[in-house]
């Protein structure tokens, strides 16, 4: 079906980019050529992307495997305990150099190839028979080993974070992020030992803008999920508001429990004016929380541009990384956190609530199938266009969330980077 | 006993007679869908968590009133049970299991693979499920789990 969508691209030349945020043509989601671009624009150019938690690389010689984009990548800890980043991606002849998802205790890599080493900087530091066998063969004299190597990516660091960028461009993380952005990721991450208590992937049939844009979009949260519409669980009222940065790119939503509306919703009960659910939990407790931020906010989402996602649920605790994987698949790696000083109830209760997320997420299993329903329902028609005017046609903060500006945001970071002029 | 109480279970769920699901489990139950890397490593959450056969009744409901997703159905072949364990507290067993997912275009596809880790209870003559963790082989999920495994 969604070979259909990218051949009919094909076929046609994309236009100039519309001279508004308020529209997007489909031919983003679907040609091959714009998904190439965006390997070089967006995900080797000047953005960062999440590489690992530190806590998932302890100790010096620990590393771990990840993508930014297509491009497979190692994230190692040297023994100065240094956090190095370089392509997993051998000088010699292109080879992956690692073929593990993790490891401990690791001195260097070496490519299984023509072992070709390289140090935990991503160094080269050893070419098998560089002198030949017998004075015969072997790498021309003038060859220097510090000459080749995979591209190293700076590394950024914060809250436990590693972010990862291929491009000297990119601002210092924290610039980056904005100061709004840094003090919400502070609130879920700083001075607390994240602990990953569960990992999985869910493969999306779709291309990965799709997703970022339904992470993004606050309209269809009450509308495609009905979860707590249908069991009546958001019976405290919520207030909330969108925060977009200035480069559009980064946004946060999130909504909390509004004191003063709540008093009003128990005098609602007291009336018996609201009718009673038919459907209710057989076991509430799943939403038998805690509050550990101290600040009534039952939700934060908050994405950095362009594939970063850090989830705060109640006390369902996430972070996704979404990995393109060609114009119409995506990967989606969900981490889920608890925190090493959690009590063991408080444990449970995140065991619990991890229910709400992922691919059989009571609230979350709708955004693994829309995404999907879009690429296959725009499949003829590259050319048109979709419609992102909720709320107006900039890419500001918003009380209101019903409002498309976090998506308009979106594609101002993302035009920006590829170069795309109306 | 255990090989007739698998089968009942993968026919109720291929049958779409999900609310009868929750009958195959005792009260004070626990199922897990988690996958053999998370279990290898020890990570606790799974991408379903119940600890009482209650929760798996709302995974039901909510399955049939609230959550969207497109027509599908599984098939579910099962190997033979191999029995671990058997004392006076139950059967411990494990089975491998494939589950084809059909779509409602006529897609079909392998699902997924793995292997049910069971506690059975013996009640009146009927295996009762104490404890069923779903290690499915593979890390990833296509699209969505909708229906329970």
């Amino acid at each position: 079906m969604t070979d259909v969508a990218n051949r009919s691209a094909a076929a046609s030349t994309p236009g100039p980019w519309p001279d508004t945020l308020t529209r997007v043509p489909f031919w983003a989601f679907q040609r091959d050529d714009v998904y190439a671009a965006e390997q070089s624009c967006v995900f080797r150019g000047a953005a960062w992307h999440y590489l690992c938690l530190e806590g998932d690389i302890p100790e010096p010689g620990d590393y771990r495997t990840t993508f930014v984009g297509d491009a497979p990548v190692i994230v190692a800890r040297d023994s100065d305990g240094s956090v190095n980043a370089f392509e997993n991606r051998c000088a010699h002849r292109g080879a992956l150099i690692c073929l593990d998802d993790k490891g401990k205790g690791k001195k260097d890599f070496a490519c299984v190839y023509h072992a070709w080493t390289y140090n935990l900087k991503g160094d080269l530091t050893g070419v098998a028979f560089q002198k030949g066998m017998k004075g015969k063969g072997g790498m021309a004299p003038d060859f220097k080993l510090s000459d080749h190597g995979p591209r190293k990516l700076r590394v950024g660091r914060l809250h436990g974070l590693v972010f990862g960028t291929f491009s000297d461009e990119t601002p210092e993380l924290e610039t980056y992020l904005g100061e709004e952005i840094t003090s919400r990721i502070a609130r879920v991450l700083k001075d607390r030992k994240p602990v990953v208590i569960g990992r999985y992937t869910q493969g999306l049939p779709n291309n990965w803008k799709l997703y970022v844009e339904n992470v993004k979009d606050s309209y269809h949260a009450s509308i495609l999920h009905l979860f707590f519409t249908t069991f009546e669980l958001n019976r405290l009222s919520q207030k909330g508001a969108i925060i977009v940065d200035e480069s559009g790119g980064h946004h946060v939503s999130y909504s909390a429990i509004d004191r003063k509306a709540q008093t009003t919703n128990a005098d609602y009960a007291q009336q018996k004016i609201r009718s009673d659910s038919q459907y209710k939990l057989a076991d509430p407790t799943m939403l038998q929380g805690f509050d550990e931020f101290g600040d009534d906010v039952t939700l934060q989402i908050l994405t950095v541009f362009p594939t970063f996602v850090l989830q705060q649920i109640q006390n369902a605790i996430a972070i996704r990384q979404v990995i393109p994987r060609s114009p119409t698949q995506t990967d989606l790696n969900w981490i889920i956190l608890g925190y090493e000083d959690d009590t063991p109830d408080q444990r449970l209760v995140r065991l619990k609530q991890a229910n709400l997320v992922g691919p059989a997420g009571f609230i979350s299993m709708e955004d693994g199938c829309v995404g999907g329903f879009v690429q296959r329902g725009i499949a003829g028609a590259p050319d048109e266009q979709s419609v992102v005017q909720m709320g107006g046609d900039n890419a500001q903060s918003s009380e209101s969330r019903v409002t498309e500006a976090s998506i308009r945001g979106f594609w101002k970071a993302w035009r920006g980077l590829m170069g795309y002029r109306s | 006993m255990i090989a007739r109480a698998q089968a009942d279970y993968a026919r109720c769920i291929d049958d779409d007679r999900l609310e009868q699901w929750p009958d195959f489990f005792v009260e004070d139950c626990l199922y897990k869908i988690t996958t053999a890397d998370s279990q290898r490593d020890g990570l606790e959450a799974g991408i379903v968590f119940a600890n009482t056969r209650a929760m798996l009744r709302d995974r039901i409901s909510a399955l049939r009133e609230a959550n969207i997703y497109e027509k599908q159905a599984y098939r579910h072949v099962l190997g033979m049970p191999c029995v671990l364990d058997e004392n006076a507290g139950g059967v411990r067993s494990e089975t491998a299991f494939f589950v084809v997912r059909i779509m409602r275009d006529g897609t079909s596809d392998l699902f997924a693979t793995g292997r049910y880790l069971d506690h059975y209870e013996i009640q009146n003559e009927t295996a009762l499920l104490k404890e069923r963790i779903v290690v499915c082989d593979s890390s990833r999920i296509d699209t969505l789990l909708a229906i329970p495994l």
